[in-house]
């Protein structure tokens, strides 16, 4: 089996910045795996501003973002990108296994870093009961469709959760004409960043019902309405204050849960929880010479925060490897 | 007359008192930085905002590419400009703040690309 120094899962901005700081750390071959066909991770569908105010000092859509590392990645010799290329299978002496088109690879490294992001939790984890016809969406992936696959979901939508990408993405729906009918949020406050309330509810007219939850989604092939009810502050249905929202799709953004299943598979204690790695600190796990970094090792709500963080786990396996307690 | 706002300058949210007599600013406090009086001053005086949407394409590796107004335009012409983006077709291919619209819809602000697109 091949042995490369450093291995990192994960080509979005956590794996970018951990590989470019690890290089930069004296780590002479970096092997960077990415399942998609591009680098740039979740930041090539967030086409909104507001990135890299803190690491840029400038104001960038994500693809600006992800484009300002993709540019150095490419440029520097001693990371090897992979692109289509998807990590099955990892164990705790560091063999992993991929998949690229037309083969299964393996390969052993010195040292992994995982930077393999987060997955949206869905309607199921929220227990919203109702028929299952189409139109119910997490909010991400009606991000991807809008703005990377270049279709609109729906006419008329209700956003279910305040996070930031549901917000986001009652901006972006309005702007290419859907009519946003509510963001319904179970708690008494947004849990996405004020700027998004403001500039993309506020901006549009679109109301925002707090301390309100969705009890069902009604339709028979397509969503045709959502009931709505107002909560206590015990979370606990007020009765007699339900209504009906018509509107054919449902958008949920009630959070993300990290992507840890390598980690898991390769025996790291992991929280069950939050599904994030369990160790004595940011970016570390509790399998030595495996790292993990981004919204895989804990859920972040600016991106500059996961260039900064990374770069850090990118400079720890440096020195595991440099230790030379690899292998 | 007093105006409660948040500044969007950036993703801190920073709430901000603002003294106007409804058209004009006269005084701001609660900013952690100077963007916010500019940013209560534009807001109050004349509202602006960045646009970021994307374009179709034809021929090129990605159905879509992300752009976004060179500056800020006035909020009021965001539903005008989304209509003109939607007449927009990208066939070429372009790097990263290549301008697509120059002088878009006579705003003052350029079309630009937000990331480089090669040929399927």
């Amino acid at each position: 089996m091949e042995t490369r120094d450093l291995i990192i899962v994960g080509g979005g901005p956590a794996g970018m910045a951990a590989a470019l700081a690890a290089r930069a750390a004296g780590v002479g071959d970096v092997l960077l795996l990415e399942r998609d066909q591009h680098l740039g991770g979740i930041l090539n569908q967030c086409i909104h501003p507001g990135f890299g105010l803190h690491h840029f000092k400038a104001e960038l859509t994500g693809p600006e973002y992800a484009d300002r590392f993709v540019e150095l990645v490419k440029g520097d010799p001693g990371i090897e990108v992979r692109l289509r290329s998807f990590a099955v299978k990892l164990t705790k002496d560091r063999e992993l296994s991929f998949l690229r088109p037309g083969a299964l690879e393996e390969v052993k490294a010195r040292a992994v870093i995982l930077a393999t992001g987060c997955r949206e939790r869905t309607r199921e984890m929220i227990l919203i009961p109702g028929s299952r016809p189409a139109g119910v969406y997490p909010a991400g992936l009606a991000q991807k469709m809008v703005n990377i696959e270049g279709w609109i979901p729906g006419r008329e939508a209700v956003i279910i959760g305040s996070g930031d990408i549901g917000l986001i993405m009652a901006r972006r729906m309005a702007l290419e004409g859907v009519k946003v009918k509510a963001v319904v949020e179970i708690q008494k406050t947004s849990r996405g960043l004020v700027r998004n309330v403001v500039q993309c509810l506020e901006d549009f007219g679109i109301p925002l019902y707090f301390q309100h939850r969705v009890a069902a989604i009604r339709g028979r092939d397509r969503v045709e309405s959502v009931d709505v009810v107002r909560v206590d502050d015990g979370l606990k249905d007020i009765p007699g204050s339900g209504f009906k929202i018509t509107c054919d799709t449902a958008l949920i953004s009630v959070g993300l849960i990290p992507e840890n299943e390598l980690l898991e598979m390769a025996g790291a204690e992991i929280d069950r929880r939050t599904n994030t790695p369990v160790a004595a600190e940011v970016n570390l796990t509790s399998i030595p010479g495996v790292f993990a970094c981004g919204n895989a090792c804990k859920v972040y709500d600016l991106v500059d925060w996961v260039t900064r963080d990374s770069g850090v786990a990118g400079r720890m396996a440096a020195e595991y490897l440099a230790g030379g307690k690899a292998v | 007359m007093k105006r409660i706002m948040t500044c969007i300058e950036c993703p801190q949210g920073c709430r901000l008192e603002i003294e106007t007599d409804g058209s004009r600013v006269a005084g701001v406090t609660g900013q952690k930085c100077p963007r916010g009086a500019k940013y209560a001053r534009q807001e109050i005086e004349s509202p602006m905002r960045t646009l970021t949407t994307s374009v179709l394409t034809r021929g090129l590796e990605l159905k879509m590419l992300p752009v976004r107004t060179s500056r800020p335009i006035p909020k009021g012409s965001i539903f005008e400009a989304m209509e003109a983006v939607k007449r927009i077709v990208v066939t070429s291919p372009v790097k990263a703040g290549a301008v697509v619209a120059p002088n878009f819809l006579g705003l003052g602000a350029d079309l630009v690309a937000c990331r480089s697109i090669a040929k399927l």
